[in-house]
Order: structure tokens, then sequence, then C-alpha cells
């Protein structure tokens, strides 16, 4: 009976709150926009049998037909493969240098990567739009230093929105790299550099394929989180900046057309379900190699 | 000692300025004089105390503490059931399920959670206020906590569990007396993160909350969306402190322990020999 209680309180908690959502999410993604409260028909008042029969894929129709959406998906993988890799370029030093740095400065390096994390997200991206608007900081210290002669124009570009992504999720891309360099044999590059490889050999033939799971798991942790990000590209993007989030939050908020915010998300959905068992199976086959 | 080479100092300094510039200029600039954030025009803690007396940042503040202390610790409460049943509920049905209800909140894009509860929310008639973000907070960050205690829960030795049951223990008891002291560091640092992630949580709560209830990251980004202004960068200065101090006295109170725990061990063994 306590075993049946231990199970049933949180799988309840689940269905109410996350499974059944989902399954009105899907209902409204068919059903029409109506001038109502809510704003979408048939609905549940009209009688099942009627509302099933009134669904139809209008929306996703839709959503093939305007440009802007699937300019916006395409746009979103774009910014998310492009920030993924440029965050794997930043974070793998960063990584590799901790892993080489003395035992006893490991705890505080550990603490200084992790410590951003618990830092309010949406002020660590504020903090950019004013080192990177036209008479920001950064701006000011090029100009100082006469690298350029007028200023650069960041904030409200893609390029914001990429310094934001790598920003906010350098730390998820540097941890499984860490962990991954840290158990590393050292051993294993001397005897290649005995072998007759050059330093970036053994670094490029033994060291890399070695944290090749760190790499993994670090580059996905960032790519689906950013695919679907709505705050970083409506502070730091600009009206150029096309991403499914901030098309979905528009259409509910600003359009309150809720049919197509919610075919929007059934469609961010399936793109990111590809992703998200790759992660799955990888981290399985890591468990099972530890094992 | 190990020698660091050029590269790999260059690339830690580098790689930490990135991290850390960015708040710290923030952090400097909440002490500037002047309206215009980004001309210095000498110290002052005005914008401290126009931030005082701001009673809609206040009232909001209020707002998004109470819902993180409710939401935690309902989170903490159901997570860590989640995490008992998952790791030592045997089978059941329905059991790949629940465990895909626990781990798909972890990589949903927020938009989509928030959408989805609002229309659930709307769908059975329920006013938009604290209840509901509470109600969305705690789905979310309960599977948070449930993966922190069921990575301490794998690494247990269930014979002690076990022991307490032979010499005479109830099942709760054994859990109450035995289980639960033991995992108590992962459950408290659950509650920790489902707290942060609550008081952090922008997308979530604007789908949830009604005009009764705004929390202060929203109220934030209603203000920044029309660009840089001193009182916002004072007020992610007092965030950034607490936070600091939090991660710092967390840090060190686990070494303390990590060491007396040591010195116990070793102590032990000395009585021993």
């Amino acid at each position: 009976m306590r075993r049946f209680a231990l199970i049933a309180v949180p799988y309840v908690w689940l269905l109410a709150l996350f499974l059944v959502p989902f399954i009105i999410v899907f209902k409204i993604s068919l059903s029409d926009l109506a001038l109502a409260i809510p704003p979408y028909t048939p609905t549940m008042r009209d009688g099942i049998g009627d509302m099933f029969a009134a669904f139809d894929f209008e929306n996703f129709v839709f959503l093939t037909e305007d440009d802007l959406y699937w300019k916006a998906y395409l746009s979103s993988l774009r910014i998310a493969l492009i920030s993924t890799f440029m965050t794997l370029l930043v974070g793998y030093p960063i990584a590799y240098g901790m892993a080489k740095a003395p035992d006893e400065w490991r705890a505080t390096l550990m603490m200084l990567v992790i410590l951003p994390f618990w830092t309010s997200f949406l002020i660590r991206v504020y903090a950019w739009m004013g080192i990177l608007s036209n008479e920001g900081l950064l701006n000011q210290f090029l100009l100082w230093l006469g690298l350029i002669n007028e200023p650069l124009v960041i904030l409200n570009t893609n390029m914001a929105v990429y310094i934001g992504i790598i920003y906010t999720y350098l730390p998820f891309m540097i941890l499984p790299i860490y962990a991954a360099l840290d158990r590393l044999d050292e051993s294993l590059n001397e005897a290649a550099e005995d072998l007759g490889c050059s330093r970036m050999q053994a670094f490029w033939l033994v060291t890399i394929p070695l944290s090749k799971n760190g790499i993994i798991a670090g580059s996905f942790l960032v790519f689906i989180p950013a695919l679907g990000e709505f705050v970083i590209p409506s502070l730091l993007g600009g009206s150029g900046t096309l991403m499914i989030g901030k098309i979905l939050w528009e259409e509910f908020f600003n359009n309150r057309d809720w049919p197509v915010a919610s075919a929007v998300a059934v469609v961010l959905l399936l793109i990111l379900v590809i992703p998200i068992v790759l992660f799955q199976r990888n981290q399985q086959k890591q468990a099972e190699a530890e094992q | 000692m190990k020698r660091m080479s050029w590269f790999n100092v260059t690339s830690l300094t580098l790689g930490f300025a990135f991290l850390y510039l960015p708040m710290i200029i923030l952090v400097i600039y909440s002490f500037n004089a002047s309206k215009l954030v980004t001309v210095w025009a000498g110290f002052s803690t005005r914008w401290y105390g126009e931030l005082v007396q701001n009673d809609a940042f206040l009232d909001a503040a209020w707002v998004t503490i109470k819902v993180a202390v409710m939401s935690s610790t309902l989170a903490t409460v159901l997570g860590t059931m989640a995490a008992y049943v998952l790791v030592r509920g045997g089978r059941f049905l329905g059991r790949t399920l629940f465990s895909g209800m626990i781990y798909a909140p972890l990589v949903m894009p927020e938009v989509i959670t928030g959408l989805s509860l609002l229309l659930l929310f709307i769908g059975i008639g329920l006013d938009r206020g604290v209840l509901t973000i509470v109600l969305a907070h705690t789905t979310f960050s309960m599977c948070y906590v449930s993966v922190v205690v069921s990575s301490r829960l794998v690494t247990f030795d269930r014979s002690l569990e076990e022991a307490a049951l032979d010499l005479g223990c109830s099942g709760w008891d054994a859990f109450r007396l035995v289980t639960l002291p033991i995992i108590a560091p992962a459950v408290i640092s659950g509650w920790l993160l489902a707290f942060t992630l609550s008081l952090d949580d922008l997308v979530i709560a604007s789908f949830t909350s009604g005009p009764s209830a705004t929390t202060l990251p929203i109220k934030i980004f209603s203000a920044v969306r029309l660009g840089v202004s001193p009182e916002i960068n004072a007020l992610s200065t007092i965030m950034i402190a607490i936070v600091t101090v939090g991660v710092i006295t967390a840090s060190l109170v686990t070494k303390r322990n990590a060491v007396r725990a040591e010195a116990d061990t070793r102590a032990a063994e000395r009585a021993q020999a």
C-alpha cells in the first residue's frame, strides 16, 4: 500500500502536469483560430465526436507555406550549430588547462566554472547588453586602442547571439570535457611522443580521441537548449534574428494565435527528438563502457 | 609540483576573464553616478537607494522568494520520492513512461513547457497567479532533484538499510533513520538547485503568471528590453553577491566536513592499531 502511494504520487503529478499538457498542445495545434476565449475552436464543449471531426492539419500546412517558419527553424538550427562549435573551441582549451593544473588548484577552478551557473541566466545575458552596444565598453576599448575608427554594430545582430550562447552555456561544455580529460592517463601521451609523435600529433591522435565522449556530451548539452532559446535572441539579437523560441513567444503573446503557436511547438519538439535520442544513446554507451 | 605550460596558463586566464569580466563590469557600473550606463561619472550608491524605494521591484522580489521556497520544497519531496521509485522501486506498470517523464523536462525547451502548462491551466479554468507558477516550477525542478538524489542513491550501500530492517525498524523508520541521513547532502543540493532554478526562471513564469503575480525575472526582463538601466545593475549586483556568498559558504562547509571525516577515519585507524 505504501509502495503504491510512493509510486503513485510523483507519477500522477507528472502525468497531470507534464504529459496531459502536451496532449493539450497537440490537440490545439489541430484546431482552428477563433475570436473567442479561449481563442480556438473546436473545444471540448462541442462534444468529443465533433471535436475530432473538426481536427485538421491546416496549421502545419500553414507552417510550410509561410516562409517565416521554416526560415526560423533553419536559422535556429544554424545558430545552435555554429554556437555549439564555437563554444567547443572556447571551452576545450579551458577544460584542458584545468586538467593540467596543479591538484591544489583544481577545486577552486572547478568552483569558478560552476559559480556562473548558479548566477541568474537573465543577468548574465543582460551583462553583455552594456558591453556590446554601440557606445558600449567593447567599442570604447577598441576605439581607444585605435583598432577601429567607428563603433562596430554587434548588439542586435546574430554575432551578439553567438556571444551570448557561448557565454551562458560555456560551463556545460567545460565540465564534461574536463571530466574526460581528468581521467586521461598521461603516460599514453608520453608513449606516443616516445614513438616519434610530435606534441601536436600526440594531442590530435591520443588526447582528442580519448576525450571524444566529453566533447559529444558537452556539444549536446549546449546544442539542445540553444535550439529552443528565447532570452538570448530576444535581448541580444535584432529584428533580423530568427529563432523559433522567439517566434513561438511572439505568435502566442503578440498575435494571440494559439493554434499556430502550438503547431510551432509540436514541430520544434519533433526536431529536438533526434538530438535527444542520440544524446541518450551516447550517455548509455558511456555508462555501459564504464561498468 | 607540475609546471604549467604557457599555453595552459594563457587559456585559463583568458577563459576565466571571459567568464567573469562581464559580471565584474556590471558590478562596477552599478556604482556609477551617471544615468548613462556607459559613461563613468564617479562613485555613487544612488541606484541602490532608488532600488530600495521601488515598490514594484520589492513586491516582485517577495513573490519570487515565496514561489521559490514553496516550489523547491515541494519539488524536493516529490523528486526524492521519484528518485527512490526509480532506483529502488523495482518493476511496475509504466516504469519506462515514468522515467521518460523524469528525464524529458530536463531537455524540454522552456517555451514549450510554459506554453503547455498555460494551456492546461486555462483548460481546467485555474486562475493564473502564485499557485500556477508554483505548480509549474515544481514540475520541472522535481526532475532535477530526482536526478541529483538518484545519483546518490545508486552509490548507496543497500545492506545498511537491510541491517536496519533486520534489527526491527519499519520501512519508514529505516528510511528516516538510515537512508535519509546518508542521502541528505544530495537532498539539500537538490533543494538548492530547485530554489535557484525557480528564482531564475523567466520563460515558464511568464507563461504561467497572471496580472496578480509578477516575479522578479519578469520585471527585470520588461525593464531590460528597453535598454540597460543602472537600477537593474544595482539589483543584479545584489543577486550576484548573494549567490557568491552562498556558493563559497557551501563549498567551505563541504570542505570542512570532508577534512573532519578524514580526521575521524584516521583517528579510528589509529585506535584500531
